[in-house]
């Protein structure tokens, strides 16, 4: 799957979690960006991220996530 | 809701958490509590969830949540924000990590008790002094089996193992739940080993989040709320079961009572007869078993007069076995015992027969009952019946029951049952009997008893036969709707033939007409007829129209055919009376009815008014 991909799914991910259906997320979005975004969000992302690729992150994927694009890359190396 | 059923959908919940919240809130008559939560761990999620399951029971939840693991501190030494909530409920959220001293090799018997008395003191004192602070129930989790055995098989029995320390600790959790009213404990020691132990202690969780693998935080959510609706009154208390592939294997009405798996005999009557047992055993905490079954209630009775069976009909508080929608039915038993639809449980192993109930009558807790080695396990795990107290009385609930129902009668409404067929989204495809299906559409005529209009038993060479006859309109209807391909479920077939033909009878099968018989058709010479030898269906779409369909299709190949006359016959058997006045219903008129019920119809195919059908 190619990162643009991802990040559609990234996204739709995002606005079902913050119940925004207008929120939109680029690789460089960072929890300073979406308000809301605390360290319970963050699991709760990575938590979705994993249901809706069928991955799980390592514990050091998940705890070196510094933006969106992170992410994408993370779920790119999976599928 | 589908998602609340066993198992969980997690990922649902989880990602669409808001969206399903603002649905639930828009339910009728929730009833509003206040829920602290006083955590050993991170609660957030566990609080999330515990809202929807709650929701889900019709129970608005406000919450209070301790600071992380601060549930002691909270509860010992109160905080503003807690002793103002004044909680309905008090859920105290615990795992074996908040167990501060576990046995080590090195310790001696003795203190070894000292710490369990130790870490019991601390629990108690607790419960204690949140009970007299708050008078209000409180909910105690259990300790699960921790993440390794040092000892391996060892550390089960010998006192300085920690899983000997957890259940020396559980039982005395145990003690204080049996000597306490108003104290409940959640058993996640069961949640995880149901859950896999070691996926539950998945190391990612606590470090990153301090909490358990957040997959499993949905089923402890459901226990706790399973509790709570039980405290307020919210359980199901009728489970309505159907009967044909619920509570024994095959259809009673065409097997026969001898046909159907129940007992010893087979592994899926063992099957069936270990879910009627625990279905029994269901009464005993007060659950009150009903039917609501698509069979004719002679047979219904038979059936569960099954000498293998172990439910009896006078176990059931109520059985409807009839040919009404099944919702219909269960209406009017909720209207019969005054008791709440919503109180109902409607356990059936038909995807379609679910779907109307659920889609008629909200708040019926509809399980999927997929694969009867799965039945107990889906109704055991959804806690519809979860005690939270016992009296004497739960056990007599069936009695009780009995005497409402014989006291009331009542009617119930129908709404529009047009439209629940249009939701089925049904598709038919009809044809003649082609080599591929040749060996079903005999097996069909071999097994089909109830639905059945000349119950003609055909081998397959007599099937072929039909199919190469060119005199032969031949019908084989598959029916297809959203939850499954049905496969072939009905038969028709009949032979074109002439007056003279029919005074010589057709080429196969047993069916010359009598002359009496002929000369009473009152047809000329020049008419060709249309003789029904074969029309049978599958009861499992009984009621959605499939009959009307093959009626139009039959007709209208008629018609292509130059026929101008329909004979239809209707010969009775035992089983088959539900069928007596198929042909009424279709514009045929009578032409002979014999002292055994052998009736003759005739129908001129040009006065045949097309049937609508919900059927594509």
């Amino acid at each position: 799957m190619i990162k643009e991909e991802i990040l559609v799914k990234i996204n739709e991910i995002f606005q079902d979690a913050f119940d925004n259906e207008e929120l939109e997320v680029t690789a460089a979005t960072t929890a300073n960006d979406v308000e809301g975004w605390d360290s319970l969000m963050q699991m709760n992302l990575i938590e979705m991220v994993e249901d809706e690729f069928g991955f799980q992150f390592t514990m050091d994927e998940a705890s070196s996530l510094k933006n969106v694009g992170d992410m994408v890359d993370v779920v790119a190396s999976h599928v | 809701m589908e998602l609340f059923n066993y198992p969980i959908d997690t990922k649902t919940l989880r990602r669409k958490k808001a969206k399903i919240k603002r649905e639930l809130l828009e339910q009728p008559n929730l009833i509003e509590k206040r829920v602290a939560v006083l955590g050993g761990s991170t609660t957030n999620d566990v609080v999330d969830m515990l809202e929807l399951f709650l929701l889900h029971h019709g129970i608005k939840a406000s919450f209070y949540q301790s600071e992380y693991g601060q549930y002691w501190q909270d509860a010992m030494f109160g905080s503003p924000e807690l002793d103002g909530f004044n909680p309905d409920v008090i859920y105290i959220h615990t795992t074996w990590r908040n167990i501060e001293s576990f046995p080590q090799i090195s310790d001696s018997k003795e203190a070894v008790v000292e710490k369990l008395d130790g870490e019991y003191n601390r629990l108690c004192t607790m419960w204690d002094k949140l009970e007299e602070k708050f008078h209000c129930p409180i909910i105690q989790n259990n300790f699960e089996r921790p993440n390794y055995r040092l000892m391996g098989n060892r550390d089960v029995w010998d006192y300085r193992g920690r899983s000997n320390f957890i259940m020396q600790l559980n039982n005395r959790i145990y003690e204080y739940a049996q000597s306490h009213e108003s104290f409940y404990v959640n058993d996640i020691d069961y949640l995880a080993a149901d859950f896999g132990i070691s996926e539950w202690n998945d190391a990612k969780y606590w470090n990153m989040y301090k909490c358990i693998n957040m997959d499993a935080i949905p089923y402890v959510a459901q226990s706790v709320a399973n509790i709570i609706k039980s405290l307020y009154g919210r359980n199901k208390k009728v489970l309505c079961l159907d009967l044909d592939n619920t509570l024994w294997g095959g259809i009673v009405g065409d097997d026969g009572v001898e046909g159907i798996k129940i007992g010893p005999e087979v592994p899926v009557g063992q099957v069936y007869a270990e879910f009627q047992s625990y279905c029994k055993s269901l009464k005993d905490i007060g659950a009150v078993l009903a039917v609501d079954s698509k069979n004719d209630e002679e047979n219904a009775i038979a059936g569960l007069n099954h000498p293998d069976g172990i439910l009896r009909p006078e176990d059931f508080v109520s059985i409807k076995a009839n040919w009404e929608p099944k919702d219909r039915n269960l209406q009017q038993m909720a209207d019969e015992l005054t008791l709440g639809a919503d109180s109902f449980v409607f356990a059936d192993d038909n995807p379609a027969e679910r779907e109307i109930v659920s889609a008629q009558i909200p708040g019926v807790g509809v399980p999927a009952m997929d694969g009867v080695e799965n039945y107990i396990k889906i109704l055991d795990h959804s806690g519809y019946f979860e005690v939270t107290n016992i009296s004497a009385e739960d056990m007599e609930k069936t009695k009780m029951y009995h005497a409402k129902a014989e006291a009331s009668k009542a009617k119930s409404a129908f709404a529009d049952y047009g439209e629940y067929l249009d939701s089925l989204e049904m598709k038919a495809e009809v044809t003649g009997f082609e080599p591929i299906i040749l060996q079903r559409v005999a097996q069909l005529t071999n097994k089909s008893n109830q639905f059945n209009l000349t119950t003609l038993r055909c081998s397959e060479e007599d099937i072929k036969a039909m199919e190469d006859s060119a005199n032969y309109i031949c019908l084989a209807g598959r029916l297809i709707d959203k939850f499954a391909d049905n496969g072939i479920v009905t038969v028709v077939a009949g032979e074109i033939l002439t007056k003279d033909q029919l005074h010589a009878g057709g080429a196969i099968g047993t069916k010359k007409l009598s002359e009496e018989l002929i000369d009473k058709l009152e047809i000329s010479s020049s008419d060709k007829c249309l003789l029904v030898d074969l029309w049978l269906m599958s009861c499992r779409v009984l009621k959605r129209g499939m009959e009307d369909f093959m009626m139009n299709v039959l007709v209208k190949k008629a018609k292509e055919a130059g026929v101008t006359h329909i004979i239809g016959r209707y010969l009775p058997t035992p089983k088959n009376s539900m069928v007596k006045d198929f042909y009424d219903g279709y514009g045929f008129t009578l032409v002979e009815e014999y002292a055994d019920g052998n009736r003759t119809y005739k129908l001129a195919v040009a006065d045949y008014v097309e049937k609508d059908t919900h059927i594509r």
